[in-house]
């Protein structure tokens, strides 16, 4: 493969801040491996002292729960993690 | 179930899975990337006064504030992602000259006041475009804006800080800021695009609710926040036709040269070579680097 950032995986970044109580999804961001994404991501979300710890895990190993889909949608980026977990049902108006 | 209108209508979020027309598609691909490329340019231009920066406080201040772009970029590259692009495929597009970013990174920096003046006119231009983006229809760009935008705020008051300590300074380093404000002012007022009546897009932007306002409507705003802004500063708008409107409760302004602007995004900007090829060398000088570490990310998973 010509392409190595490609084949980098897709990791999700979670925050505990000073004040916060629990790890919050803040992102996501490309790593070779597990070391690398926390190191990005030290970078890339707490320029700002904003958290006290890390956790980074890879997008494949994240299950969703599925929520309920505008229509249905055959794109490609459907069928992946969107690194968007905020979009869980809770925030979604289930009924229409 | 709700289409694709009916949430617009009511003025919620599209997200990656739902279903979007292939036009919205690729206008927010289009728009998320451009901005992408915005802030890694960005970076080029206040980047080089980093090792010259007077003191070691400008200097982590800058150093800082270069990263926070380098961030910026990261962020939109990753909401750019959700609609089914890869990123090294947007640089390759952005270093080819497929993709275009903001005009105003094709003008150079000569003086450390300039910086201060990138902060202060560059970045509260560019608070003016985003802060309505926050309210973008697409949920991953509106929320990656939320996070750039309290950032940015940061900068406009560096850059401000910076000029009104120059401007306490000696006369040169007065002459200094005036100079800069004289260069970057109408550069900073074409961000916003060309005037409403030249252009094509806002309506159909502003139907799926991805653009809140028109560019003249945002360059009006702009302008009414400068004005005071400068008078504390002392410095002197490079415009002769800027006055106070009482009817309209508005700053009256002269005309941009839009030819000038039509030329910078053509690629025939003062600086837009350099800029372009500093990103294709950054990105094949760092081939290398990404070779090795997937290298050794598939050593230690065989190893595993």
């Amino acid at each position: 493969m010509t392409n190595p950032t490609y084949a980098w995986p897709l990791y999700e970044v979670f925050v505990r801040g000073k004040r916060g109580l629990n790890h919050v999804h803040v992102g996501s961001l490309h790593a070779p491996d597990d070391e690398s994404a926390l190191h990005s991501a030290r970078d890339v979300y707490t320029r700002r002292n904003e958290g006290v710890s890390i956790w980074v895990v890879r997008s494949v190993h994240v299950t969703a729960s599925s929520r309920p889909r505008r229509t249905r949608s055959s794109h490609p980026a459907a069928t992946r993690c969107t690194g968007t977990p905020r979009s869980t049902p809770s925030r979604r108006r289930t009924h229409i | 179930m709700s289409t694709f209108d009916e949430v617009i209508a009511a003025d919620r979020r599209i997200e990656p899975r739902d279903d979007m027309p292939e036009a919205y598609r690729a206008t927010m691909i289009r728009q998320i990337a451009q901005h992408a490329h915005s802030e890694i340019i960005g970076m080029q231009p206040e980047g080089i006064w980093i090792t010259r920066a007077p003191s070691l406080r400008r200097k982590a201040i800058l150093l800082a504030k270069v990263q926070d772009e380098a961030g910026h970029g990261l962020y939109l590259y990753s909401a750019a992602e959700t609609l089914g692009v890869d990123r090294t495929d947007l640089t390759e597009r952005l270093i080819s000259g497929k993709q275009k970013y903001s005009s105003i990174f094709n003008y150079p920096t000569l003086s450390f006041a300039d910086v201060g003046v990138i902060g202060w006119l560059v970045d509260g231009a560019a608070i003016c475009n985003q802060v309505p983006l926050c309210r973008s229809s697409y949920g991953p760009y509106a929320r990656a804006m939320i996070r750039v935008c309290k950032e940015e705020s940061f900068h406009q008051r560096q850059g401000y800080e910076l000029l009104l300590t120059m401007m306490r300074g000696t006369d040169a380093q007065r002459a200094m800021v005036q100079d800069a404000v004289d260069r970057w002012w109408w550069p900073s007022l074409m961000m916003f695009g060309p005037p409403d009546d030249d252009s094509p897009n806002t309506a159909r932007s502003m139907a799926w609710k991805i653009k809140r306002h028109t560019n003249d409507e945002l360059r009006q705003r702009f302008v009414d926040m400068s004005v005071p802004q400068a008078e504390v500063l002392g410095v002197t708008l490079p415009d002769p036709e800027l006055r106070w409107n009482a009817e309209r409760g508005e700053h009256d302004f002269g005309t941009p040269d839009w030819a000038e602007l039509r030329r910078v995004i053509e690629g025939d900007g003062p600086c837009n070579a350099e800029r372009v090829e500093n990103r294709r060398w950054a990105h094949e000088d760092g081939a290398w680097v990404r070779d090795a570490a997937a290298a050794h990310a598939r050593k230690k998973e065989l190893a595993a």
